[in-house]
């Protein structure tokens, strides 16, 4: 009877440390923190770097949407150190959530350019991605495609040939906002119809399936993040796909390529601000943004880090330089423009 | 017919008061974080609704209301023909089938989703091989469904969906006496007239059960309807939210979508009104199953077969194949510590979906009162939220008592207690439990509304108290729905997403959220080894499931 009572309670105990994380969190000697938007197999590679060489061990909760929302509801026990993310947009969330602290530190200020950070010291940039045109091989001459901009995709001659995935996804809500900001709302909304009119069929699928849709022969160009070009030619089943379109870096003649950041802040919160501030330097060392660009396919924002490989091989171009808490702030105005166009209803005709 | 009720002891009444305190508390607990969502609709950043209203809503509630149609008509045709095959007539296969048709609830409908896509679309292996036959060259020498399309995304949910609807149904019609169906016969009616005339309308609140829960899960669902950009209301949700910044307009959409759900169930309420749905609770003999003419007997054969082949035996090639060729890239060393994870969460709330459900569908049946059938009721909406937005209301009451209690210990003994249920295990189950709530209860108010009051009243006037009746009447009684509710909630869980992502601990995988990171990085190669993963868990409490039946005589599920 006896053991039967030991072995319930002890059952117990374990299902409670289970449920509670209190075996877990058994106190790793050096930690720090992290809340991601970004997928984790992405960036586990640098932080395993950066716990051999330190020793810190970094802590990771990965989620697609509402981290600010949980900050917000920590509050000040929030056990998170740093915020991650994929777009600017969070970025911007957070800071406007109020989840997030100003950081003054020279490492950080002299290898990030300005442009690509909060004046304030909120938020950081950590690589680029560039929002490309994929043009077809067989159907649009190489000299004709190197020259299109943006603003050519509303231009009727492409009528019926152009894929992009839906309009509210946050890369073309992005795309679609630093066009909002550079033209303003009566311009960008003539241009956002004009470009719904040119697709080929209902926006869908992803950005690689667009790039699918090129070789299918029922677009020409299409909309897509110049990433997904490198992962295409890695991989044996889709490698025909990006074999049969060219990838454009749009508007070399004029302002250049919409670069979107991938980003880190730091939480307001923030128990282990000493370890956060290293992983912060380290993800802007030269060792942290070689990997990003090799196993990324990203563009180091860290100058003199040279892309390598498939990378370097997309050529040099000239990169929007326009200020991205400016785009940020379009967002809201973005999606009601590609609500009021009904992007995602397809071409009206 | 005299009332027959009996006086029962004081002690027993006791216990009744103790059963509806019970009951609310349970209510409560689980309604919280639906509170909390009403809570964050009162406070949008802005009113979004004009601005919707010029737009998009009317396509966001077109799209909708086809989708929820589509998979209403689709699962309850899908799901009651073929239950109805299994459990009354006898055709080759019949055995395999019963468990079979269960087998597309284990996977992901945006996994399934996506296999379709890469089959079905103008590049892949159907378009390519049907161009090849017939010498077609480009999309415009043929017709071919756009799978990307509202109708796609039916035919995607029903598939995985109809299995609600079918074990809820079977369960339903083997429960039934044998004996109804059979007077039914000698009446002289015939099959079709016995299925349509009393087995039909008898397992109704089952059947209704079923295809409640696949229109929730159908509103829930974000993955599938982006995939192929048709925008429902979940859409409007998460761009308000996400893109606009507008947390409490997202919860507003969030409650209309609820108020559709809740307007279903008042109709079919309304339509129901006072009809009772008992059988007879003997101990009955089963109906002999009909035999069938060589020709139906083939034809029951293909009805089955279908839904198997399309929702499971498919999809599951594919991602073994995928699974194969890229094992190596998406094998992680951690694979175990994911599969424990999820089998601890999974098992963990469906006993505990149970037990609460249970308690509170009796609480309910003992003294019914409107206060309390309708808390429960309430309760149960928690299914029709997409899981993120659920996982907000957790965050906020949870973080509020964290905070507070935090604050208090800090005046008082000036030390920290930090976070004590934000961030833990404890806190994704209890999002489990309130996310999939409906599914036990549902299953357990139907299957209680079968059981005739005067099985209790025999009970009760024997001396038995209410727990005992429960213990020793009810529960062998409704033990075919007892598992039914489990398998449910076990499948339900091994499959959860959002909810797991954003309440999570550190370091805390399942599988669904391990083959997520890739599916959700458009690399859907390396995510069908763990999705092939998350179907084979899935497979064995279907299977155990099975044995424990064919075990029971009784057979009841």
């Amino acid at each position: 009877m006896l053991g039967k009572v030991l072995t319930f309670s002890a059952t117990g105990l374990v299902a409670l440390g289970w449920l509670t994380g209190l075996a877990s969190s058994a106190q790793a000697a050096e930690e720090v923190n992290v809340y991601s938007y970004r997928q984790p197999f992405l960036i586990q590679p640098m932080f395993d770097a950066f716990t051999r060489e330190t020793g810190i061990k970094v802590n990771v909760v990965f989620a697609e949407t509402g981290l600010v929302e949980r900050l917000k509801a920590e509050g000040r026990n929030s056990p998170a150190d740093l915020i991650f993310t994929v777009d600017i947009g969070r970025l911007a969330d957070a800071v406007a959530g109020g989840v997030t602290q100003a950081v003054r530190d020279d490492t950080l200020e002299s290898v990030i350019p300005a442009a690509m950070r909060d004046p304030e010291g909120h938020w950081f940039g950590l690589t680029q991605r560039a929002r490309v045109i994929y043009a077809s091989k067989d159907r649009v001459p190489l000299e004709a495609a190197r020259k299109l901009s943006y603003e050519d995709l509303a231009d009727p001659k492409w009528r019926g040939k152009i894929c992009t995935r839906a309009g509210d996804h946050e890369y073309n809500v992005a795309l679609f906002a630093a066009i909002l900001a550079k033209h303003g709302e009566e311009k960008a909304k003539l241009w956002l119809a004009g470009l719904r009119d040119n697709l080929a069929r209902k926006p869908q699928g992803n950005d690689r399936a667009q790039v699918k849709a090129i070789m299918e022969g029922q677009c020409d160009l299409a909309l897509g993040n110049h990433y997904y070009y490198a992962l295409m030619l890695q991989n044996e089943e889709q490698f025909a796909w990006a074999q049969s379109a060219h990838l454009i870096f749009p508007d070399q003649a004029g302002d250049g390529t919409h670069m979107n950041i991938s980003g880190m802040a730091m939480t307001k919160a923030a128990p282990h601000r000493e370890n956060a501030l290293k992983l912060m330097a380290f993800l802007v060392g030269e060792l942290a943004q070689r990997m990003y660009a090799e196993q990324n396919n990203e563009y180091p924002l860290r100058a003199g880090v040279d892309p390598s490989g498939l990378l370097a091989s997309f050529g040099d171009f000239k990169r929007a330089d326009q200020a991205l808490a400016e785009v940020a702030k379009m967002r809201p105005a973005a999606i009601r423009m590609i609500n009021e166009v009904h992007y995602n209803a397809g071409p009206s005709s | 017919m005299a009332n027959v009720e009996v006086a029962p002891r004081l002690g027993h009444r006791r216990a009744e008061a103790l059963w509806q305190v019970g009951g609310l508390l349970i209510a409560l607990a689980v309604a919280l974080p639906i509170a909390a969502i009403v809570w964050l609709a009162v406070f949008p950043s802005e009113n979004i609704w004009p601005h919707l209203f010029e737009t998009v809503l009317w396509d966001y509630v077109d799209n909708t209301v086809r989708l929820m149609v589509g998979v209403a008509i689709g699962s309850a045709v899908i799901g009651v023909g073929t239950a109805w095959l299994v459990s009354t007539a006898d055709f080759p296969g019949r055995r395999l089938f019963q468990w079979a048709l269960m087998l597309p609830l284990a996977a992901p409908t945006y996994i399934v989703a996506y296999v379709y896509t890469d089959l079905l679309e103008f590049a892949g292996p159907v378009q390519a091989a049907l161009r090849e036959a017939f010498g077609w060259t480009s999309a415009r020498d043929y017709w071919f469904p756009e799978i990307r399309t509202v109708g796609g995304a039916i035919a995607m949910m029903t598939l995985t969906l109809y299995p609600y609807v079918y074990l809820l149904s079977r369960a339903a019609f083997l429960e039934q006496a044998g004996v109804t169906r059979e007077v039914s016969r000698t009446l002289g009616s015939g099959p079709w007239r016995t299925f349509l005339r009393v087995a039909l309308p008898l397992a109704r609140p089952a059947i209704v059960v079923g295809v409640t829960l696949a229109l929730m899960e159908t509103l829930n669902d974000f993955g599938t309807v982006d995939y192929f950009a048709v925008r429902t209301l979940t859409a409007g949700v998460f761009n308000v939210w996400l893109t606009m910044g507008n947390v409490g307009g997202g919860a507003q959409i969030a409650l209309v979508m609820l108020g559709f759900v809740v307007l279903l169930i008042l109709l079919e309420r309304l339509e129901r009104r006072r009809r009772r749905y008992h059988t007879l609770a003997t101990r009955h003999r089963r109906a002999r199953r009909q035999r069938l003419g060589s020709t139906a007997r083939w034809a029951a054969f293909a009805a089955c077969l279908t839904p198997v082949v399309l929702g499971f035996l498919i999809p599951g090639a594919v991602l073994l194949r995928n699974a194969i060729l890229f094992a190596a890239d998406s094998w992680s060393s951690r694979f175990a510590d994911f599969a424990i994870n999820s089998l601890l969460l999974a098992g963990g709330t469906a006993i505990l979906c149970v037990v609460l459900a249970t308690f509170l569908a009796y609480a309910v049946r003992l003294r019914g009162g409107a206060l309390l059938a309708g808390a429960a009721r309430f309760a149960s909406l928690g299914y029709a939220i997409p899981g993120a937005v659920l996982a907000l209301g957790i965050l906020i009451p949870f973080g509020a008592f964290d905070n507070a209690l935090d604050g208090w210990v800090r005046e008082l003994f000036g030390v920290s207690t930090g976070l004590l249920l934000s961030g833990t295990v404890a806190a994704v189950m209890f999002a489990y439990v309130v996310r999939f709530f409906a599914l036990s209860y549902g299953a357990l108010e139907s299957g209680l509304g079968r059981i005739k009051p005067n099985m209790e009243m025999a009970a009760r006037t024997l001396g038995a108290g209410p727990t005992g009746t429960l213990l020793r009447v009810h529960l062998p009684l409704m033990k075919g729905t007892l598992l039914t509710a489990a398998l449910l909630i076990f499948v339900d869980v091994m499959k959860e997403l959002p909810a797991t992502l954003l309440l999570r601990p550190f370091n805390f995988d399942t599988l669904a959220t391990y083959v997520y990171q890739f599916g959700s990085s458009e690399q859907l190669e390396l995510s069908a080894l763990g999705a092939l993963t998350i179907v084979a868990v899935g497979l064995v409490p279907v299977v155990l499931l099975n044995q424990a039946v064919a075990r029971d005589p009784s057979e009841v599920i």
